[in-house]
């Protein structure tokens, strides 16, 4: 733990000296943000450091994302939200330049260790972009393509699989009857679904959102809202956001960035209703973002 | 008033409109040029293949007078002092003379088949029903009026009009010229090249060192007596077929009036273009169009058709496409998908695009010294010690041209493929890895397959340049006769150590090395054409490939 020097006083706003003011903050809230009536963590983030070259981007961040339960990353642009979550499936090494210090234990092992396949970490983890990102192929093909990376060959698993996979996405009522046709012929809402499917259909332990419905329509997004509250019986789920309203109605616990820095961990309803910090609440009352 | 005159040009400048007039212009510059381009090449082309009228008239110059039997060619209006410089007495007060090129055949006899004429020297001009063209197998054509027949030396009383007998017995020709072709053809060669394998087997043997004493010669030797055999059989059924061809002559009077004998067996075709009708006229322009796209050539290329050389030039480019397009692909994913974009890949991607700008002739330097010499006598040193001292590989052929011309269009697949990949947007790639792909899995099953369409806009240019290129092939395979196609019947069926035709050269060789330019200028606008025509074809199939795999593939342009 660090020194806290000074904790009896709010931080300012304009937050000029983000350094210790973190420090101070992680190490208040993390005791708050574990003992939640969560089960046992999932992903385990262990003092990150993540560089672009020289500018450091996150900056020491600790937290403990706990299984089956959603968790939702918000903050204003920027803030390095999405670096985050990419640094959980290690993504942020197709990066140039790109260096990370500290950790990251996925069921209570270092996935940045030399040993780690990250073709395996990335079928364990799971990631569903801002954007869909269908392949050009067709509807089938995009939801068996993990599995067909993976060597199956059996028409019957591959069946049954898109068939539960498009199910758990809830898509497949609307795509039953021409699971044949172009994947590129469905609307952005669906494509996002089959984007989720296709992540499903390869049995991930963790599902990582990316800002899932920022580019869809308001009954898209509640669709897939409506998805996540299915999926996360199922999976682990860490979902950045943009929009406050989404994190409170989707995620469990809720982590505020704030220029690289984690601000703030803890229970959603905690945290947007006695929120703990002045920054937070300046936040998400949209004083500033 | 003339500022306002110059204020209205200006504001006519500032509108925008001379740029579009300047932009407009160019381009219809560019059609005009392209389609009088191609309408000269049609036209002069496939004219020549149109049964034109035969002409009959008195010449009269300062030698006397001749007569002239003949179709004309073209007509055209020169200084008359061109004509008196070569001799010809005109009169002094004229400037202008018109004078017509006629093509009056009967080579054997004149020494030239086409002659000019001054139209003051022309008199009594008629087109004579009767006249006939002879299209012979040596000497050109013969024009003229058919007097009669011979058989074995005696002429014959005939019972018959004496043009349904000429016709009957050019028929009984034709059938004893394909039976001899057919001897020739399948027969002989056949014996000739199993001849050839026992007499490589029996040199590779003695290259190995085996006994005189092997069952291995005995057995050569006896097969060699059974094809010998064969070979006297067919050769005496060879003289019985070509006695009979030269049973008939044809007795025929030239326009002066002499007789001369043509043997029938020299005859190809016979027609008298003035008593035909059009619809007779139309049929014989198509056939005589089709033997030129399907015959071998005569003559020195300058008459017959141009077969093998179409056939050489679409096989070259097709294996020229199979060598460049793997390659090219290869060498582009490495540059763009595991190269450092460093200073060494810019350089060498710099390298790359200069390449394509090298002169043609040079890759062919570079064909003759490093395929032909270096890689074609090294195989041949290794796999054909029998054959030597005659090269298979180490001597210019269709394999090397193919290479060498892959060499020369491959920096055009490079720079487009890698165009291509770069177009594949980012999460596309991250959407596969994400999935847990590796990278070679993204590359094999989303990215390159998404990157076909811009890989075949590398190789429809490929072929572009390719099919047109002859400076390097005369140096590494190209021929202006090769004696058979790269590809028939025998094991191994496709010979790569051949020479072939190409239509570029063939182009070059009948225009410019011929023995009678006159007579074969038409060719050289067919034969152009037919180039034309073939590269746009092969362009087309592919662009039609690439529309396909862009339907296929349609997010790679969103």
């Amino acid at each position: 733990m660090q020194p806290t020097p000074d904790n009896s006083e709010s931080p300012a706003p304009d937050a000029s000296t983000p350094l210790p003011v973190s420090r101070r903050l992680v190490g208040l809230t993390r005791p708050e943000a574990a003992p939640a009536p969560a089960p046992a963590s999932c992903l385990s983030v262990q003092n990150l450091d993540l560089f672009y070259g020289e500018t450091r981007a996150l900056k020491d961040i600790r937290m403990e994302i706990p299984a089956k339960q959603v968790t939702a990353f918000i903050g204003p642009s920027g803030c390095g939200k999405s670096t985050l979550l990419r640094c959980f499936n290690r993504m942020n090494d197709l990066i140039d330049g790109v260096r990370i210090t500290g950790g990251v234990l996925l069921d209570g092992q270092d996935i940045y260790a030399p040993s780690v396949n990250v073709a395996n970490l990335r079928r364990r983890v799971g990631m569903v972009f801002q954007k869909p990102n269908p392949f050009p192929k067709s509807i089938y093909e995009n939801v068996a393509y993990g599995l067909r990376i993976q060597g199956v060959r059996s028409r019957r698993t591959l069946d049954k699989t898109v068939e539960r996979s498009l199910r758990a996405a809830a898509l497949w009522d609307e795509v039953k009857d021409r699971l044949h046709d172009s994947a590129l012929g469905l609307s952005g809402g669906q494509q996002q679904r089959l984007v989720i499917a296709r992540a499903v259909a390869v049995e991930p332990e963790v599902l990582l959102l990316d800002e899932p419905a920022s580019a869809l329509d308001p009954i898209s997004t509640l669709k897939i809202e409506e998805l996540i509250y299915e999926l996360k019986s199922d999976y682990t789920i860490v979902i950045v956001t943009h929009n406050m309203q989404q994190a409170a109605r989707v995620s469990d616990h809720t982590a505020f960035m704030y220029l690289g820095e984690l601000i703030e961990f803890d229970a959603t309803k905690t945290l947007f209703t006695r929120p703990r910090l002045k920054k937070t609440e300046d936040y998400i009352t949209g004083r500033y973002g | 008033m003339d500022q306002q005159a110059r204020r209205s040009l200006l504001s006519w400048v500032n509108s925008g409109a001379p740029w579009i007039w300047l932009t407009a212009g160019t381009i219809s510059f560019s059609l005009i040029l392209v389609f009088g381009l191609l309408g000269l090449i049609t036209l002069r082309g496939m004219g020549h293949f149109w049964p034109h009228p035969l002409v009959q008239f008195d010449l009269t110059d300062s030698a006397g007078t001749t007569q002239i039997l003949g179709e004309l060619v073209e007509e055209e209006t020169v200084a008359a002092a061109r004509i008196r410089a070569l001799g010809i007495a005109v009169a002094p007060d004229v400037e202008l003379v018109e004078r017509a090129l006629y093509k009056v055949g009967n080579r054997d006899l004149t020494g030239s088949d086409f002659r000019w004429v001054l139209a003051a020297q022309i008199q009594i001009l008629q087109s004579p029903p009767d006249a006939f063209v002879a299209e012979r197998e040596e000497w050109g054509n013969f024009y003229g009026y058919a007097v009669g027949i011979t058989e074995g030396g005696q002429q014959l009383e005939l019972n018959t009009a004496l043009w349904t007998e000429i016709e009957n017995r050019l028929e009984r020709r034709n059938a004893l010229v394909e039976e001899v072709a057919a001897i020739e053809k399948r027969g002989m060669n056949d014996i000739n090249h199993a001849l050839e394998r026992l007499r490589l087997e029996e040199r590779a043997a003695h290259l190995e060192e085996v006994p005189e004493t092997a069952p291995l010669y005995t057995e050569i030797a006896a097969q060699r007596a059974a094809l010998g055999e064969q070979y006297t059989a067919l050769t005496g059924r060879l003289e019985e077929l070509r006695s009979a061809l030269a049973r008939d002559r044809l007795i025929a009077r030239t326009a002066d009036g002499t007789e001369h004998q043509i043997a029938l067996e020299n005859i190809r075709r016979i027609y008298r273009p003035n008593a035909m009708s059009l619809t007779a006229k139309i049929a014989l322009y198509f056939y005589k169009l089709a033997e030129f796209v399907l015959d071998e050539p005569r003559e020195a290329n300058t008459e017959g058709g141009v077969f093998p050389a179409i056939f050489g030039t679409v096989l070259m480019v097709l294996l020229m496409s199979v060598f460049v397009t793997p390659f090219g692909v290869i060498a582009a994913v490495y540059l763009r998908e595991y190269a450092n974009q460093g200073p060494l890949t810019r350089l060498i991607r710099i390298a790359v695009n200069n390449l394509a700008g090298v002169p043609s002739v040079v890759y062919g330097v570079f064909g003759l010294g490093f395929f032909v010499y270096f890689v074609g006598g090294s195989i041949d040193r290794a796999f054909y010690a029998e054959s030597l001292p005659a090269p298979t590989f180490g001597t210019p052929g269709l394999m090397w041209s193919s290479l060498t011309l892959a060499l020369l269009t491959v920096p055009v697949v490079i720079v487009a493929t890698e165009e291509g990949l770069a177009r594949i947007p980012r999460s596309i790639r991250e959407g596969s890895l994400a999935l847990g792909a590796t990278k070679a899995e993204t590359l094999w099953r989303t990215v390159l397959p998404m990157a076909t369409p811009a890989m075949m806009t590398g190789l429809i240019l490929a072929v572009a340049r390719a099919a047109g290129e002859v400076a390097p092939l005369m140096m590494v395979g190209v021929v202006k006769l090769a004696p058979t196609l790269p590809m028939d019947s025998y094991f191994p069926f496709l010979h790569l150590d051949r020479k072939f035709m190409h239509l570029g050269f063939h182009i070059y060789d009948v225009g410019f090395q011929s023995p009678n330019v006159e007579a074969a200028r038409p060719l050289v606008y067919a034969t152009s054409l037919l180039l034309v025509l073939i590269i746009v074809s092969l362009n087309l199939a592919a662009i039609a490939l690439r529309n396909r795999l862009r339907e296929k593939y349609n997010a790679a342009d969103t």
